[in-house]
């Protein structure tokens, strides 16, 4: 069967009903307020202050932490925005053999060493697939101050591929690697990287296209899913979509190198002929070694003088990083300026990027804390927020495990990277009227709470090590942990962001959680001192860390902490 | 051999060919003929209601010492009840109670009330959060424990909790608090055994009026849909309110909604008992009894902070007591309150007293025995600022006896939650006839995914789990928390495992064996025996 036919058409048109199991009840959702919001891409010239960093942090990264609050706090915004944007594009040393544990030994590597280089296994691709997702989620938790990792995940959800489904995982490494290096650099040279990357072409079966019957699946998605997209009544028609698939046949993969090559013997050569949309557009056939490449430049100039390609990207930006209700004042405030500047840098990402998280919409308060995090942000921000400690390289099997229960965590609440549920990626970044709120459901909302609950109260154990949140170390990071009233304040302006409870509610919390049902705020103070003044005393240690615990968890239960 | 591992062990063997021959296994499962016999047991299961007194209730002006009363009032003049004042209890002169607990007067009077005399434990800690703590987790004062002794009590009785649940056999929460979080003393093994409502229709904190509203943004239009999926989601939102849905408080004592904080939360806790809740244990708790300065009315001793507080107290549990009996729950129904010290003899000179150590407490209901347990406590001539109430009954006395003749525990069961062994007192009336079935369906209900037998242990044990595929991490830890032992860390296929857990040098004494399968954990007891 067509992967595309099997995947796509079924699948978009149901996807709410794909995350949710069915016995769950449909929730009425409120009724939206009207957005209508002024602000456009001017200049962001307000405060920046706790609020505002922690937005541009949350949206730009995986939770914004303590250690990024207060970095940041201390520059401008502009720098703060330009430093975010300048990635490092010196690949991290590469996923390794951590899955032999002395059994079963991968025959070609060696444990402990990378098994990006090959060869190829059908025996151990199973397993290095595991390597790779673990791997990307330990590169998440440890980001540096960039938007690389984010950055890597939104191109993951817009060039999906399914690693479960093309053929070899070391392909999929370099997939990965390909958006890593292209995560902020040129989206016209991300797209032509990945329409003949050797994981592409298998996924979208590219790699069969040929002359005599051209397989359409790659040259119809890199239209309506990569470039130009559908939110247009009138697009490209269905003859560009075959004309496009002549245009890139013959692209094959090299299965000893991992790169793909072009077989000209496997090339369409006639001329390609497309429609209105495209102003008529004949691409010259050619023939010869260079004829694939030659087309393909062709075919992308094409597709790229089409004004819609700048608002579509633009959208998908806007929805990732801002809010997904685009209405007609966003469109001609945001977007249409946005898809202009973008359009004029050549489609550079970091240009648009920059216009966008610079601008005064983006810092526009109505925006902040309105996007529900993906399970990704949830737990990999649970974790950093938190400062959770990971096993180190010296025991990499146990750190990779460990990576893997945070990645196994978000696999469960319905987002496993490197695998999402088909060629669009995650409905929640793109569906129709409900975006992200499709993350939560009466089945995930409680599998965050209870990765929250066991990452508080148990931890996960695996050889001699626990990944525990260290509840004293969360408090020291407070700015006054001896008292009960700032410590509450603090904890929501750093779990809750913008949004705030109400005295009443810190008061009752305070009260049931801190002071054990008194009323006296001393006695926190003076639990906490006794601790400090003695660290070791196992009873006054779980004095604090008792009550601790059931603030905190009171607070990362509430749905504020679902909003970044 | 401990009666659930023999249940478990012996019943697929020895007893299933004759007693379920020619029947589908399924007859075993959770709607067999035999859960729908534990179904008819459950309206009489015993309910027990924690009620806390929060910041260290003043014993002595709660539970007079008429016969003392000279030495406790050079001791305390400025916030002594005058003797007049007292109430008379039936049956002796010599104790009497504070004068704003006529309710609970009536209620000893009739026979439905305790009293126990000096409650407390050896070495008291004055400090209000160590000595909460000591007295939700029923440890040593020098101990930590790092678990609740409902929680362990909970913990044995549904050992598979919370896998496997809620199920037919028992579809409501195991232990439910009143408030806004859950009390440490419902800490399980592993997971809190108990969930926190504050109503029971709606899920919102109603009676502290403190869910914050979502504001007009699209952050908020966010945080309603999330909150909308949260409180469906709550797995035992339907049940609860069914069964507040089910039964009306029909007391006319009650008081006026806001008046009496604890009256308010008691109601909540009547209306699900009656509402068919197989709920074991509720928890409620009022605060404000941390009196340092001015708990009497300097004009009227009889009045102020600490009247106020004990007055409620006292038509709480009477308007509680009369719903039961309307709503014919009473003979399942034990009360209990504590509070984590009792106040200082003498008293200060801002009209108050200070942390003390041992203090009375009331058990209430139709099944107590009555009457007052031990001696009024002796107040020395001249009572100086170091002087405190020496202890007559250690609190985890009560805990064990509620565990063995309420809830029907055998004596190792009860060693095993209570950790030590301690005398069981002479307070409730019998109630404990044949509590077996009920008991084993409980503690196979829901899925076990590790077992320990035989346990207790002697010299060795199979461990058997379940895994789900993946790593299985199988620890032994000590009751204070501390790890003994990994027994197994390895990836296990997806299936039932078995492996033999030695002895090897373990002191007698409980242990907790803890399975972790990815998302899924379980811990079990175990008890090593010489």
């Amino acid at each position: 069967m067509n992967r595309r036919e099997f995947f796509t058409p079924t699948n978009r048109s149901n996807t709410a009903e794909t995350l949710a199991p069915p016995s769950i009840e449909k929730v009425a959702a409120p009724k939206r307020i009207n957005r209508g919001l002024a602000t456009g891409l001017s200049p962001y010239a307000g405060a920046w202050g706790q609020d505002q960093v922690v937005h541009l942090l949350r949206r730009t990264m995986f939770g914004a932490k303590m250690a990024d609050i207060n970095y940041f706090k201390g520059k401008f915004m502009s720098q703060a925005v330009d430093e975010l944007l300048t990635v490092n594009t010196t690949p991290p040393s590469p996923p390794i053999n951590n899955y032999s544990g002395g059994v079963n030994k991968d025959p070609n590597i060696a444990e402990g060493a990378t098994w990006v280089n090959g060869p190829d296994d059908p025996n151990y691709n199973g397993q290095r697939r595991q390597s790779l997702k673990y791997w990307w989620t330990g590169l998440m938790i440890n980001q540096d101050r960039t938007i690389l990792e984010k950055m890597t995940l939104f191109w993951h959800n817009h060039f999906s591929t399914q690693s479960t489904i093309y053929n070899s995982t070391i392909w999929g490494y370099n997939y990965l690697a390909t958006l890593r290096g292209n995560a902020v650099g040129n989206f016209k040279d991300l797209a032509k990287k990945m329409t003949i990357d050797p994981a592409m072409l298998n996924y979208l079966n590219g790699d069969k296209n040929t002359k005599n019957a051209p397989d359409e699946n790659l040259g119809r998605e890199l239209q309506e899913l990569f470039t130009v997209g559908k939110d247009l009544a009138n697009h490209y028609t269905e003859d560009d979509v075959k004309a496009a698939a002549k245009v890139i046949t013959g692209w094959r993969i090299n299965k000893t190198t991992f790169q793909s090559y072009f077989d000209s013997t496997k090339h369409e050569t006639s001329n390609k002929q497309f429609s209105a949309f495209y102003n008529n557009t004949v691409i010259q056939g050619k023939s010869g070694s260079t004829a694939g490449d030659v087309e393909l430049d062709d075919l992308l100039t094409m597709i790229f003088a089409q004004n819609e390609v700048a608002k579509f990207m633009c959208r998908k930006l806007y929805r990732f990083f801002v809010y997904y209700d685009i209405d007609a004042t966003t469109e001609t405030n945001v977007i249409e300026p946005l898809a202009t500047i973008f359009r004029n840098s050549g489609y550079d990402i970091k240009t648009v990027l920059t216009a966008l998280l610079k601008s005064e919409h983006f810092f526009d308060a109505a925006n902040m804390g309105c996007i529900i995090k993906s399970p990704v942000d949830f737990n990999v921000g649970l974790i950093r927020q938190f400062e959770v400690d990971f096993p180190t390289a010296a025991t990499y099997e146990t750190q990779y495990s460990m990576w893997g229960q945070v990645w196994s965590v978000g696999y469960i609440q319905q987002q496993d990277i490197l695998d999402p549920p088909n060629v669009a990626g995650w409905p929640a970044y793109y569906q129709i009227p409900s975006f992200h709120e499709l993350w939560i459901n009466s089945d995930t909302l409680p599998k965050r709470n209870q990765i929250a609950d066991l990452l508080l109260y148990v931890g996960i154990k695996r050889s001699g090590f626990t990944l525990i949140i260290d509840t004293i170390a969360v408090a020291h990071m407070m700015s006054q942990p001896d008292n009960p009233n700032t410590l509450i304040d603090d904890l929501c302006k750093y779990l809750h962001g913008t949004l705030t409870l109400s005295q009443t509610e810190k008061d009752t919390i305070k009260i049931a959680a801190l002071l054990s049902g008194q009323v006296t705020d001393s006695y926190w103070t003076t639990a906490w001192n006794d601790y400090l003044a003695n660290p070791t005393v196992a009873a006054k240690k779980k004095i604090v860390t008792d009550r601790l615990m059931l603030l905190i968890r009171y607070l990362l239960d509430l749905s504020e902490y679902q909003l970044s | 051999m401990k009666r659930r591992s023999f249940i478990k062990n012996t019943v697929p063997v020895a007893v299933l060919p004759s007693f379920l021959q020619g029947q589908n296994m399924a007859a075993y499962g959770p709607d067999s003929m035999l859960s729908r016999l534990a179904a008819t047991f459950t309206d009489t299961d015993h309910v027990l209601v924690l009620v806390q007194l929060n910041g260290g209730n003043d014993g002595l002006n709660t539970v007079i010492p008429i016969d003392q009363y000279t030495n406790l009032n050079t001791a305390r003049s400025n916030v002594m009840i005058p003797q007049n004042k007292v109430l008379a209890l039936t049956g002796t002169s010599a104790t009497g109670l504070h004068p704003a607990m006529t309710h609970l007067q009536n209620r000893y009077n009739n026979g439905q009330v305790s009293i126990i005399q000096s409650v407390g434990y050896p070495n008291p800690n004055y400090s209000h959060f160590r000595a909460t703590d000591i007295w939700l987790t029923g440890s040593d004062s020098d101990k930590v424990l790092y678990n609740g002794w409902s929680g362990r009590y909970l913990s044995e009785e549904y050992p598979n909790f919370p896998t496997g649940y809620p199920n037919s056999n028992m579809p409501d929460p195991l232990a439910i608090q009143i408030g806004s979080i859950v009390s440490p003393v419902f800490q399980g093994l592993q997971v809190s055994m108990a969930m926190a409502i504050s109503d029971p229709t709606t899920f919102y904190n109603l009676i502290n009026g403190t869910t914050t509203t979502a504001p007009n943004t699209h952050a908020g239009h966010e945080l309603a849909y999330i909150r909308t999926v949260a409180s469906q989601t709550q797995q035992y939102a339907t049940v609860i309110k069914a069964a507040a849905a089910k039964a009306t408080n029909k007391s006319t004592l009650w008081p006026t909604i806001g008046t009496n904080k604890l009256a308010d939360q008691l109601k909540i806790v009547s209306q699900l008992i009656a509402g068919g809740m197989k709920t074991r244990i509720y928890m409620v708790s009022l605060g404000g009894f941390d009196t340092h300065s001015v708990q009497v009315d300097p004009t009227d001793n009889t009045k102020g902070d600490h009247a106020k507080l004990l007055g409620y107290v006292s038509e709480a549990i009477d308007a509680f007591m009369d719903d039961c009996k309307l709503l014919n729950t009473h003979n399942r129904v034990l009360g209990m309150t504590f509070s984590e010290f009792g106040r200082r003899i003498k008293s200060n000179f801002s009209g108050g007293t200070d942390h003390g150590s041992a203090a009375p407490l009331f058990l209430f209901g139709n099944k107590v025995k009555g009457g007052i347990q031990g001696t009024n406590p002796t107040i020395p001539a001249n009572v100086t600022v170091n002087d405190n109430i020496a202890m007559q009954h250690d609190f985890r006395q009560i805990y064990t006896t509620i565990l063995s003749d309420w809830f029907c525990l055998n004596p190792t069961d009860v060693q095993t939650v209570m950790l030590q062994n301690f005398n069981k007192m002479d307070i409730l009336q019998d109630t404990c006839t044949n509590n077996s079935v009920t008991e084993d369906i409980r503690r196979n209900s829901g899925k076990a995914l590790v077992s320990i037998y035989p346990n207790p242990m002697q010299q060795s044990s199979t461990v058997e789990f379940e895994s789900a595929g993946g790593v299985c991490v199988l620890s032994l830890i000590d009751t204070q928390g501390k790890h003994i032992r990994t027994i197994a860390d390895d990836i296990y296929a997806n299936g039932t495992h078995r492996i033999n857990l030695d002895r090897a040098g373990l002191a007698a004494g409980t242990y907790y064996l803890r399975l972790q399968n990815g998302m899924n954990m379980q811990t079990r007891s175990l008890v090593v025996v010489d």
